[in-house]
C-alpha cells in the first residue's frame, strides 16, 4: 500500500520541526516528505488539509482489562485517540507474571492489527512482593520492563534484590512510588479538601518517601529506573536533583494530573477518584512545569476504563481511575497551550519522550521511519461524553468538557487503522 | 464544579447535606423555626400536621440509636409516617447497591430520606440521584458532616448565650475523625462567632484545618482560656489505642475536661457533648453532671431542630 498524505502540517518532535508538506508512505515506512520519490504512484491519497500530521502517540500506562476481556474495544479506543503504541501494566487480573499470559496478550493484541501493545511484566509473583517473577522468561515473551503496577513491595529486602536481579540482565524497572503503609485506607490527597470533606487522606509523604527509597535503591544497584505517574511537586524536585547528579532516572505523569487538583473533587465527584490522588494546585503546577522543562519525559493516559456501576458509589467506595486513551492528545495540547509550547515540543512527551523510556526506535517523520502516524485537526472542538468515546469506560473527570483537537486518521505501519471525518 | 446541590435555583433549602455553603440566613431561619417548635414539644398534645400524609424513611447504613430516635420523634410530631430501615443488616449485606436500595424505597413513594452512612459523601450521591421532589437529610456521613447535630448545638449556644458575635468557643477532642466537629466549625463561623478554637493533639487534627477559620491549640490550657462554650467530642473506642493515642487514660490526662480545666474557661461557660459520652475519657463525671453542663437540654433541642429542618424541606419547591 502506497499512500500520499497531502496538504498537512508535518510536526516532527524528533527533529523539532513543523513544515507544511506532503508525506509519502510505502511498505509501512515513510519514504519521503515534500517531493514524491521518482515514480511514486499512490494507491490512496489522504487529504490532510487543515490537519496536523505527527508520529503516532506512545502511551506508557494503559490498562486494557487483561488478556481477552474487552481488549479489542480498548485498542480501538487507542487508535481513535491517535495512540499507536502503548505499554500495559502487569496488574491485570490475572497479573502478567507468567510468560504464557504475556504471549497470549501479545498474540491477541497483534490479531487486532490496531495499536501495538508492549506488556510490562510483573516484578514479583502475583505482584505479592515476596518472590521474584521469572524475569528472563517474561522478557523473552515480550515484556519491555518490570513493574509492580500499583502494588508496592512492602519488604525493602525484596525490592532491593529485585532491582539487583533485574539489573544483572539490564532489564528496566518501572515503579509507581507509593508507600503502602502511609497510603493505607486513604482515598484522596491529605490536604485542605480531604480535611474539609472528611475523606481519609493519602499524604504526599506516601509518594515522596517511596521516591526517595526507589532513588536510593536504584543508585545502589545501578538500575534503569522509571517512576510512573508522579503526583507531587516534591517528587519532581527529587527526580530533578537526581538527574542533575547524573542518575539516569526517568519519570512520567498522567495527563489528568497536569490539569486537575483536589479542588476538582467538588461535592465528592467520584469521577475525580484517581490513583494517585489529585493533589494541590501547587503540585499540579509543578508537574506541568516539570514536563515542560524535561524533568518528566512522558505524559501517559493512565487509562482505566470502568463500568458506570464502579463510579455510582460514594467517593471513597468508587473505583479509582479514568478512561484516558482518547483524551491524551487533546489534554496534552491543552497543557501545551497553557505552557506556550510550539507543536513539536507539545507532542514530545507523548511521542519521543515515552519511546525513549521504552527503548524503542524514535518516532519521527524522516524517511525510513515507521509509518505510525496520527492526523488530527487541532482546531476541532468536541464534547467529552459517552457518545464521543469508543472506550468501554466513559469515566472521566473531563466528562462534559469541550476540548479541542480531534483525531481524524491513525496509521499503524502504513495502514489506516482509524478514520473519521 | 457543579452548583451547591443543597439549594434549589431560588436559593431555598432542598436537601440538608452539610452546613458548609449554607447562607447565614438559611441557618437563622432553621434556628428561628426550631424555636417556634420548642413550644410544641412542651405541649400535652405534641403534634402539628405539617407533614401529614408524607413518608419519612430513616435510612441508616450505620447503627445509631439516639439520632435515629430523635429523627423519628421529630417526624412523628410533624404527623409524618416514619419507616425505619436498618440497612446495615439487610439488603446491603445481600449485595444490593446503595442506589438500588434508594430506588426501591423511592418507588414506595418516599418523600424524605434521612440518611446515615459510614462513607463520607454518600448522602450527596443519593441527593444527586433521587427525583427532585424527594428531600435528603444527612444524619451523619463518615467523617464529613452531621449538620442537624451542629444545628442543635448552635441552637443550644444561642439559647444560653443569646447570640454568637461575642463568643469564644473551644471544640475539644478527636477533630480528625469527627463529622460533628466539621459541621460545628462551619455553623459557628457562618453565624459570626469571632473565635473558634480546636483543641487536640497533632494526631487528631485534620490537615489545613485552620483554613476553615479556626485556631488550633494543642495545649488545652491555652485552648480553654476564657472560652464561653466548650464543645466536647466523643473519642471512638477504636482510636484510643494504636498510633494516634497511647491510651484513653493518657488522653484524659492531657485533654479530659475536668473541673480544674473547666475553671480556665469563662465563669459562666457552658459545656456541651453530642453523646454518647465516655465518662473519664473525654469528660469527667463531675463536669458532665455539673451545673455548667447543658448536655441533656441539647437532646431536647435536637427534636425541635430536626422538626424545623423537615418542615422547611417539605415546604420548599423542587
Amino acid at each position: 500500500m502506497r499512500l500520499a498524505i497531502t496538504g498537512g502540517l508535518l510536526v516532527d518532535p524528533a527533529a523539532g520541526t513543523e513544515t507544511r508538506a506532503d508525506l509519502y508512505v510505502a511498505e509501512g515506512r515513510i519514504v519521503a516528505a515534500g517531493e514524491a520519490p521518482q515514480g511514486f504512484r499512490a494507491d490512496r491519497v489522504l487529504d490532510a488539509a487543515g490537519l496536523v500530521v505527527c508520529p503516532g502517540l506512545v502511551d506508557l500506562w494503559a490498562r486494557l482489562g487483561g488478556p481477552g476481556a474487552g481488549l479489542d474495544g480498548e485498542l480501538a479506543a487507542a487508535v481513535a485517540g491517535g495512540v499507536t503504541r502503548l505499554a500495559c501494566p502487569p496488574d491485570s487480573d490475572p497479573p502478567l507474571d507468567e510468560p504464557g499470559l504475556v504471549e497470549m496478550l501479545a498474540r491477541h493484541a497483534d490479531s487486532t492489527a490496531l495499536a501495538q501493545v508492549h506488556p510490562v511484566g510483573a516484578l514479583t509473583c502475583g505482584l505479592a512482593g515476596e518472590k521474584l517473577a521469572e524475569l528472563g522468561a517474561l522478557s523473552q515473551a515480550g515484556c519491555v520492563a518490570f513493574s509492580q503496577g500499583d502494588r508496592p513491595v512492602a519488604d525493602l529486602v525484596v525490592l532491593w534484590r529485585a532491582l539487583q536481579y533485574a539489573t544483572t540482565f539490564g532489564f528496566r524497572v518501572w515503579l509507581h512510588p507509593e508507600d503502602g503503609s502511609l497510603a493505607r485506607g486513604g482515598v484522596a490527597h491529605d490536604g485542605e479538601v480531604a480535611g474539609r470533606l472528611g475523606l481519609p487522606g493519602i499524604p504526599a509523604l506516601a509518594e515522596t518517601v517511596a521516591v526517595a527509597t526507589a532513588l536510593l535503591l536504584a543508585r545502589d544497584t545501578g538500575t534503569r529506573l522509571h517512576l510512573t505517574r508522579l503526583s507531587c511537586a516534591d517528587s519532581v524536585e527529587m527526580v530533578r536533583r537526581a538527574r542533575a547528579e547524573g542518575m539516569e532516572v526517568t519519570c512520567d505523569v498522567s495527563v489528568h494530573h497536569l490539569h486537575l487538583s483536589e479542588l476538582d473533587l467538588g461535592y465528592f465527584d467520584p469521577l475525580c477518584r484517581l490513583e494517585p490522588p489529585l493533589r494541590s494546585q501547587r503540585d499540579r503546577d509543578a508537574l506541568a512545569h516539570g514536563v515542560a522543562d524535561g524533568t518528566i519525559q512522558a505524559v501517559c493516559s493512565d487509562h482505566r476504563p470502568l463500568d458506570e456501576d464502579d463510579k455510582q458509589l460514594p467517593f471513597g467506595e468508587a473505583g479509582a481511575g479514568a478512561t484516558g486513551l482518547e483524551l491524551l492528545l487533546p489534554l496534552t495540547l491543552k497543557w501545551a497551550l497553557h505552557e506556550r509550547l510550539a507543536l513539536p515540543s507539545a507532542l514530545a512527551p507523548v511521542t519521543t519522550g515515552p519511546a525513549r523510556v521504552l527503548g524503542l526506535e524514535l518516532p519521527s517523520l524522516a524517511p525510513g521511519a515507521a509509518a505510525d502516524l496520527c492526523l488530527f485537526d487541532p482546531g476541532a472542538w468536541w464534547t467529552v461524553e459517552r457518545a464521543t468515546l469508543r472506550s468501554r469506560g466513559a469515566n472521566t473527570p473531563f466528562s462534559g468538557y469541550e476540548l479541542s483537537g480531534r483525531v481524524r486518521c491513525t496509521l499503524v505501519a502504513g495502514r489506516v487503522v482509524y478514520e473519521s471525518r | 464544579m457543579s452548583p451547591n446541590p443543597q439549594l434549589n435555583p431560588r436559593g431555598e433549602l432542598r436537601h440538608l447535606l452539610s452546613i458548609e455553603g449554607l447562607p447565614r440566613e438559611v441557618l437563622l431561619h432553621i434556628l428561628d423555626t426550631a424555636r417556634s417548635f420548642l413550644s410544641v414539644t412542651e405541649r400535652e398534645i405534641k403534634k402539628v400536621p405539617l407533614l401529614r400524609g408524607k413518608s419519612v424513611f430513616n435510612l441508616f447504613f450505620e447503627p445509631s440509636t439516639r439520632t435515629r430516635t430523635t429523627f423519628e420523634i421529630a417526624a412523628k410530631r410533624l404527623s409524618a409516617d416514619v419507616i425505619n430501615l436498618n440497612v446495615a443488616t439487610s439488603s446491603q449485606t445481600k449485595g444490593e447497591t446503595l442506589l438500588d436500595t434508594v430506588d426501591n424505597l423511592a418507588a414506595m413513594h418516599a418523600d424524605m430520606f434521612v440518611v446515615r452512612h459510614a462513607t463520607s459523601g454518600a448522602p450527596y450521591l443519593i441527593a444527586r440521584h433521587v427525583s427532585p421532589e424527594i428531600h435528603v437529610i444527612n444524619a451523619g456521613d463518615g467523617r464529613h458532616a452531621h449538620p442537624t447535630q451542629a444545628l442543635l448545638d448552635v441552637f443550644t449556644v444561642r439559647h444560653y448565650k443569646g447570640g454568637f458575635e461575642h463568643l469564644k468557643v473551644a471544640i475539644v477532642g478527636d477533630v480528625l475523625h469527627s463529622r460533628v466537629a466539621r459541621s460545628e466549625i462551619h455553623a459557628l463561623t457562618s453565624l459570626g462567632v469571632p473565635e473558634v478554637r480546636v483543641v487536640a493533639p497533632r494526631t487528631l487534627v485534620p490537615p489545613h484545618v485552620e483554613k476553615m477559620g479556626v485556631r488550633v491549640c494543642h495545649d488545652p490550657a491555652e485552648g480553654l482560656q476564657g472560652v464561653d462554650v466548650v464543645m466536647m467530642l466523643r473519642l471512638q473506642n477504636e482510636r484510643m489505642r494504636g498510633a494516634l493515642l497511647p491510651s484513653a487514660r493518657e488522653f484524659f490526662r492531657h485533654y479530659g475536661l475536668t473541673p480544674e480545666r473547666l475553671a480556665l474557661a469563662a465563669p459562666d461557660a457552658i459545656v456541651m457533648h453530642p453523646g454518647p459520652m465516655n465518662r473519664g475519657v473525654e469528660i469527667d463525671s463531675a463536669v458532665a453532671d455539673g451545673p455548667q453542663s447543658v448536655i441533656l437540654p441539647q437532646v431536647t433541642f435536637g427534636i425541635a431542630v430536626r422538626m424545623a429542618v423537615m418542615a422547611i424541606l417539605a415546604g420548599s419547591a423542587p
